[in-house]
């Protein structure tokens, strides 16, 4: 089981760094919109300041809502997720491989690149490690519930727009949490931990529950 | 005698009894709404003076939000039962709660504007209350939007089952993430119940209005399933002799 997991992520590792373009896209995308913000809203400093967590996790849902039309959509034009749907190893095993290939795609390099954030929006060096911190946690979660709806309009007409329709709401306990770090360790500087304990339950929620349902909608797209 | 528990699974077993009970169960929600409004708006003592009239928006406000909740857990139950037991009128009777539904929430929201903008004098405030009832909608929306994104029956009733099932998992979390964004402030955030403190007189007059606006659903959602019913079984004999059908 372990095998087939590191062989799943090894290959769609490997596709996807075929195609650097589309891992490229979705950092920029994010340096983009971020960048946006600032010449929409004024450049105060206090205020920018203010949105800074709210755009940077508002720019990362996006960011990781586009990427999630490629994870199955690839696959189930050459069939080869028939294939995965028909072999013998848990079908919660390859989701979840094919999950966290999406996230060190996607998510890791969102993390790493967000103290530009903290650059361009004048924040300290706490809250930027804070907003880092929150990231790391944060968007393995984005990428495990956007499963479920890249793999509900599989094969759609206009999915992707479907797509950020079914998966926003859904976004929302994490965008006020992971925003909501930042800003209180601003304020306070004292109980983060327990945004970050929310954050890690809220993790492991999905860890144990996305998997399964996503495999279920995978099932239902290709009977 | 053996019961046959699922006689009235069947489409065509439905059709009729749910177009003989529709017309009773809209005309006995008029009947109750007329009764409720007219005792809310007019038997009811008028305990926050005369200025402060606009709360009697309380009688549709209230109900309203109340249908919105709960019509999306009996759309997850259908949901649920349709997946359970591969009935394909439990997926109709979720497909056909939806727009309903989606319909009382936003009446919710729409005279929760009304009164806020003069009691707190502004239409919308990030209460959260209001904001869970947005995200609600939201919620009903996807459910539609994927239902109505996938041609094929049985593909778009699964999908959309399984969408709405991640959803009443997720309404908790989304719920209390709104309501205490703090987690250290969630307590002073928290609202008790003020049911036991209202007049009796307008608590009546609000239950009326609740058992009319949930009468309404039963047949109004009757309605649409007919409609459901007549869409995806068009092919088959029974409906093609119904003599609404010749």
């Amino acid at each position: 089981m372990f095998k087939t997991y590191i062989l799943i992520l090894q290959r769609d590792l490997t596709l996807a760094l075929r195609h650097k373009t589309e891992v490229l896209t979705t950092i920029f995308f994010f340096i983009i919109v971020i960048s946006l913000f600032p010449l929409g809203v004024g450049i105060d400093k206090e205020l920018l300041q203010k949105i800074a967590p709210g755009v940077a996790w508002i720019a990362a849902l996006l960011a990781s809502m586009l990427a999630l039309e490629r994870l199955f959509s690839s696959d189930y034009e050459d069939g080869t997720l028939e294939q995965m749907l028909l072999s013998p190893q848990p079908l919660f095993v390859i989701v979840l491989a094919k999950v966290s290939a999406h996230w060190l795609l996607t998510g890791l390099p969102l993390v790493l690149i967000s103290p530009l954030v903290g650059l361009q929006y004048h924040l300290d060096f706490d809250r930027v490690i804070m907003m880092m911190l929150a990231l790391l946690i944060g968007t393995p979660i984005l990428s495990l519930l956007g499963a479920i709806g890249a793999a509900l309009t599989l094969g759609l007409r206009g999915g992707g727009v479907l797509i950020s329709l079914l998966l926003l709401p859904l976004y929302i306990p994490v965008l006020i949490y992971g925003a909501g770090v930042v800003v209180d360790s601003a304020l306070f500087n004292n109980n983060t931990e327990t945004y970050l304990s929310l954050l890690m339950g809220f993790l492991i929620l999905s860890l144990v529950l996305s998997p399964w349902a996503t495999a279920a909608a995978l099932r239902i797209a290709s009977e | 005698m053996r019961i046959n528990w699922f006689k009235y699974a069947a489409p065509a077993n439905f059709y009729p009894i749910a177009g003989a009970l529709a017309p009773w169960f809209i005309a006995l929600a008029g009947v109750l709404a007329i009764i409720g409004l007219y005792w809310g708006f007019f038997q009811t003592p008028d305990i926050l003076t005369d200025q402060k009239q606009y709360y009697r928006i309380i009688f549709v406000h209230v109900a309203s939000a109340w249908m919105g909740m709960w019509l999306y857990a009996m759309l997850v139950l259908w949901a649920l039962i349709g997946i359970i037991f591969n009935t394909r009128l439990s997926y109709m009777f979720a497909a056909a709660i939806a727009p309903t539904g989606a319909m009382f929430t936003f009446l919710s929201l729409w005279t929760g504007a009304f009164w806020g903008e003069p009691s707190w004098g502004t239409w919308w405030d990030w209460d959260p209350r209001m904001t869970s009832m947005l995200i609600l909608l939201f919620l009903y929306i996807g459910y539609m939007a994927l239902q109505s994104a996938i041609d094929d029956p049985r593909r778009s009733d699964k999908a959309s089952s399984v969408l709405a099932m991640v959803g009443l998992v997720m309404v908790p979390v989304i719920y209390w993430s709104v309501n205490c964004p703090n987690p250290a402030e969630c307590a002073a955030l928290h609202q008790s119940s003020s049911m036991e403190q209202i007049d009796p007189n307008i608590r009546n007059a609000m239950f009326i209005m609740v058992a009319s606006f949930w009468i309404y659903s039963f047949g109004v959602i009757m309605l649409r399933i007919r409609n459901i019913i007549l869409e995806r079984e068009k092919q088959t004999r029974w409906v093609q002799e119904l003599k609404e059908c010749q």
